[in-house]
């Protein structure tokens, strides 16, 4: 009696909360991925400020900002997110040039819009406005592109790209160019042409480093982003392996990591935060975290599959695909797999715009796929 | 443009969408995959590897300075010690530019613009992560400027630690030495570990030459630090492990000095350019050491400044050169006794026969004459006679019967021309002249023939033969003893500063002269007494209520050609002759033996006989004269880590 009424009960509440979600147009699953995930970052969080709840309370109100921004943009009508698509693509380009150009006059790195309240980065703009330009182009034109199309496409994605790289941010640059990239190759873009396209990469990186002589690379290097300068991120990464290595299977405890905790881990609570979590929870918790991770991507792609609007499919598999992106340059990065860009952990590292962005996206997903019967 | 108005196909679309959306999800697993992959090999494969770089990151081994061993003199007064003192102290991988730092701490007073570079080497020269001294000694007022600036100096910090201390001053300053900042070169000689956490070593003298023992062992402390190097207690929920390895305190040293004696010898001497050593000559103490003009210890304590050490290495009067050691003069008349004891010893002289001295001696077929302070001459005279009246032709005359050789041999049975071996070292060996040392000595053919003169010559101290004072106070304690030679010594113990056990060094008995027999050694004796009674130097023997056996003597500067007269007046003070004066007492049973040197003293008598009275009345009756007041606690306040050898060549 009690357990049927308590099963019950527990049926009730479960119809009761999809049916709330499903009002709200949220996908249950998902946001339950990214609310472990950040609820699991802020917990890191907590120890890489040295148990500062201030600090800690900081990170918290920035992730229930992009949450509301999430549950915001999910309730949006595709149409509007379509029609809106190009004027976000002006607007940010128009907003990156104006950043590059304060840049140029003010004779120094630029990457930020004072707006009195906020600094703006147009450049995280672009993440989310270059995907859904090209998927805004694609939408209407048969698949998979012909080479015209092709030639559009490139120009939509590598201005931006341009634009990021010589403010100068290479880390944010090529995330922009892999966002427009993903959407082109979701897009069904041929065999033939992703292989042309792969070797032409890797040929023009070989051929062009290959000309450089140490000194101009280390300049090449450091022009691209002063702040990791080879030294200085040297430092950092051998730092970072150390404090992932010496975590072993359980790591050495919540607070107990000596290379967080001392310092010697630099940017922990930002971009190495990866390397605090594999020092304090060992391989099992990285282990978890990257599991969550690939749960809400593969739960992303998999909504995206269902949406029958060729522009919903794009922007929301190529949100998804980006996602991971971050997650596996940052996890890389960290533990000495690819050098040092400033890529942060999705939903993890403390601060700024890319919290904001990232469940903006996922808002966006949330969006496209309440309205997937809808042709869009 | 007809490509550009193909149809929409959309199942087409459809089915391309759905195939790269598994090869999407499959390459994210597959990524996932080579990251799991990762988190293996580091966490797992090598685990211990990181493991032990993380805990070499986060535990430094701190250094606790063991105390340095504590010097008293034979009474147990203390000679050297321990003070608390500040001093500033840097970390240079604290410190993000260590130039700019030292510019700002010039800028502020707290380190001279002259010893920039000189601090600068230092820093590179240490351990990384050890506090490095910069600047010893801070006075109140410099404290106060640093505090007020210490925001500008990350890195660069005040500390308490044990600063040695000279409580006496210049006192003994020869005998003693002093330790300085730890140089270059320093550390290059010795074990760096082992004087990680250290500010000073010992630079010369005693201080030098028992440094392992002074030195102890140096404790160590682990800490936690942070990435700066920071010492951290607990931090998130990590505590520092307090593990220690306690270190030991260094040992004490009793040393054969007798303080009051030495301030005696010092205040007698203390505006002139001298030397004196007196032993005991039972057993090679050694009871003062002196060497004037001397210098303040506490100044390479403190650390001084480039300036300062210049001055003191400018000074004509050179005060950082240890005379009693290493000055080396013509012994001239003090090794009379020791010749006459080589013509008895080898039956080339009949003390008794009566030698008739003219004033001066010439060599047969030789018109060269040797001549004789006394121009008229000593008459007829006696061996007794000779070392009382300091009789030169009389010693002309026997040093050419002995030969060269047998002076050679004999005098080198006494000590001369070589160290002592006295425990502290830095001595001259001085020059013991032979046939074969020309040879060695000159390059020129002509130069190298050993002329009968500087046989001649030779007898009376003169000619290539020089000596350090210690050598000669040595030789007079094997006089005074009749033959017992024991090595000079400046430390008779060690004493454990713990358990205060006493660890007693023996004498070290040398050989002994193989010379004459008893009543050999008496008759030169007799004539050292009579040196004191009647002799050259009776005036300074008056009324003593002991018996003193002397023998004084000058070591010639200036040659004085043929045909002329040494005129005291006309030739400048620095040009005078050294005054010597060897002596010892109580005749029956000695206590002492003494050598004095007054650099350009003139006369043996008059100057340096009278200083050797007033030691031998300090330590045979305890008869003080009123201590010379200033001179102690005179030295600037200045703490410069000046790495400063005042050892001099």
């Amino acid at each position: 009696m009690l357990r049927e009424s308590l099963n019950s009960t527990t049926q009730r509440i479960l119809t009761r909360t999809a049916r709330l979600l499903g009002g709200l147009r949220l996908d249950g699953p998902l946001l339950a991925g990214l609310a472990a995930i950040a609820v699991y970052g802020q917990f890191v969080l907590y120890s890489t400020s040295g148990g500062d709840w201030e600090s800690a309370l900081r990170g918290s109100t920035r992730l229930a900002v992009g949450a509301v921004l999430m549950l915001a943009l999910a309730q949006l009508r595709p149409g509007f997110l379509r029609r809106l698509t190009p004027w976000l693509y002006v607007i940010g380009l128009v907003l990156l040039i104006l950043v590059d150009a304060i840049g140029y006059v003010g004779k120094g790195a630029q990457r930020w819009l004072d707006l009195g309240l906020t600094r703006f980065q147009p450049s995280e703009l672009m993440k989310l406005a270059v995907p859904m330009t090209c998927a805004w182009i694609l939408r209407e034109r048969p698949l998979p592109p012909n080479p015209r199309t092709l030639g559009l496409l490139a120009g939509v994605i590598l201005i931006p790209t341009a634009l990021t790289i010589v403010q100068p941010d290479l880390g944010t640059g090529l995330l922009i160019l892999m966002g427009g990239l993903i959407v082109v190759l979701f897009a069904g873009l041929q065999i033939g042409y992703i292989v042309a396209l792969g070797l032409g990469c890797i040929t023009a990186a070989v051929v062009g480093w290959s000309f450089l002589h140490d000194y101009q690379r280390q300049r090449v290097l450091t022009f691209l982003d002063p702040q990791t300068d080879p030294l200085g991120s040297g430092y950092h990464i051998i730092q970072s392996i150390i404090a992932i290595g010496s975590g072993g299977i359980f790591g050495k405890g919540y607070l107990q990591g000596s290379q967080s905790q001392l310092e010697f881990l630099p940017e922990r609570t930002t971009d190495f935060v990866f390397a605090v979590i594999g020092e304090e929870f060992g391989l099992l918790g990285a282990l978890v975290l990257i599991g969550l991770y690939v749960f809400v991507v593969l739960r992303a792609i998999f909504l995206a599959s269902q949406m029958r609007d060729t522009f919903a499919r794009l922007l929301a598999s190529s949100l998804a695909a980006t996602f991971f992106v971050y997650v596996f340059i940052n996890a890389s990065m960290v533990s000495g797999l690819l050098p040092v860009v400033g890529v942060p952990l999705p939903l993890v590292s403390y601060g700024g715009t890319s919290m904001v962005t990232l469940l903006a996206g996922f808002g966006m997903l949330m969006s496209l796929h309440a309205n997937r019967k809808l042709a869009a | 443009m007809s490509t550009h108005r193909r149809i929409k196909d959309f199942w087409r679309e459809q089915r391309i969408f759905e195939q790269r959306a598994v090869a999407a999800s499959v390459i994210v697993i597959a990524l996932a995959v080579v990251l799991f992959g990762r988190l293996i090999w580091l966490q797992i494969v090598h685990y211990d590897k990181y493991t032990d770089l993380a805990q070499g990151n986060r535990i430094r081994i701190e250094p606790q300075p063991a105390p340095r061993g504590i010097i008293y003199d034979r009474n147990g007064a203390i000679l050297a010690e321990n003070k608390p003192a500040y001093q500033l102290e840097l970390i240079p991988e604290e410190v993000p530019n260590i130039d700019a730092s030292l510019r700002g701490l010039v800028d502020i007073g707290l380190i001279a613009e002259e010893d920039r570079d000189d601090v600068r080497r230092t820093i590179r020269s240490r351990r990384s992560f050890d506090s490095v001294p910069i600047r010893l000694y801070l006075t109140d007022e410099d404290m106060a400027r640093f505090a007020v600036k210490r925001h500008d100096f990350p890195g660069v910090d005040i500390r308490t630690r044990l600063a040695r201390s000279y409580p006496h001053g210049e006192l003994a300053v020869h005998a003693l030495g002093h330790v300085g900042s730890i140089s270059v070169a320093d550390l290059a000689r010795s074990d760096r570990e082992r004087y990680a956490g250290s500010s000073t070593i010992g630079k010369i003298g005693v201080e030098a030459a028992f440094e392992n023992v002074l030195r102890g062992r140096n404790g160590q402390r682990e800490i936690m630090v942070n990435a700066r190097g920071r010492s951290v207690e607990k931090v998130g929920g990590l505590k520092a492990t307090r593990n220690t390895i306690p270190g030991d305190p260094g040992g004490d040293l009793l040393l054969t000095l007798d303080l009051e004696v030495q301030r005696v010898a010092e205040d007698s001497v203390r505006d002139q350019r001298a030397a004196i050593v007196a032993l005991d000559p039972t057993n090679g103490d050694v009871l003062a050491l002196v060497s004037r003009p001397g210098f303040d210890p506490n100044m390479f304590a403190r650390g001084l400044t480039r300036v300062e050490f210049d001055t003191l290495t400018k000074n004509p009067d050179r005060p950082l050169f240890n005379r009693a050691l290493r000055g080396t003069y013509p012994p001239g008349s003090t090794i009379k006794p020791v010749v006459a004891l080589a013509g008895l010893t080898y039956g080339v002289t009949d003390p008794l026969a009566p030698h008739h001295c003219v004033g001066f001696f010439s060599l047969p077929g030789n018109r060269h004459r040797f001549r004789e302070p006394k121009p008229k001459g000593h008459g007829f005279i006696d061996l007794r006679g000779a070392i009382a009246q300091s009789c030169d032709t009389y010693f002309y005359n026997m040093s050419i019967r002995l030969g060269v050789r047998r002076l050679h041999n004999f005098l080198s049975e006494f000590g001369l021309g070589r160290p002592t071996g006295i425990d502290i070292g830095g001595e001259s060996a001085g020059i013991l002249p032979s046939p074969e040392w020309k040879q060695r000595a000159f390059r020129k053919r002509s130069d190298q023939v050993w002329f009968p003169g500087e046989t001649v010559i030779f007898g009376i101290g003169q000619g290539y033969i020089t000596s350090t004072p210690i050598q000669l106070a040595q030789m007079t304690a094997i006089l005074a003893t009749r033959g017992q030679n024991f090595q000079p010594r400046l430390v008779r113990a060690l004493r454990d500063p713990e358990t205060q056990k006493v660890t007693e060094i023996a004498p070290k008995p040398l050989p002994k002269p193989n010379a004459g027999e008893r009543k050999d050694w008496d008759r030169v004796v007799d004539g050292m007494l009579a040196v004191m009674q009647g002799g050259t130097a009776s005036r300074a023997a008056a009324d003593a209520p002991y018996t003193i056996a002397g023998k004084t003597g000058t070591a010639q500067v200036f040659t004085v050609a043929q045909n002329q007269r040494y005129n005291e007046a006309a030739i400048s003070e620095r040009l005078r002759d050294h005054a010597w004066f060897v002596a010892f007492a109580p005749v029956e049973a000695p206590k002492i033996s003494i050598a004095v040197i007054v650099e350009n003293g003139r006369s043996g008598s008059g100057t340096a006989a009278p200083i050797a009275r007033k030691i031998m009345d300090a330590y045979l009756l305890r008869k003080f004269p009123p201590p010379h007041n200033g001179g102690t606690s005179t030295s600037a306040q200045r703490g410069s880590i000046l790495d400063s050898d005042s050892s001099e060549e």
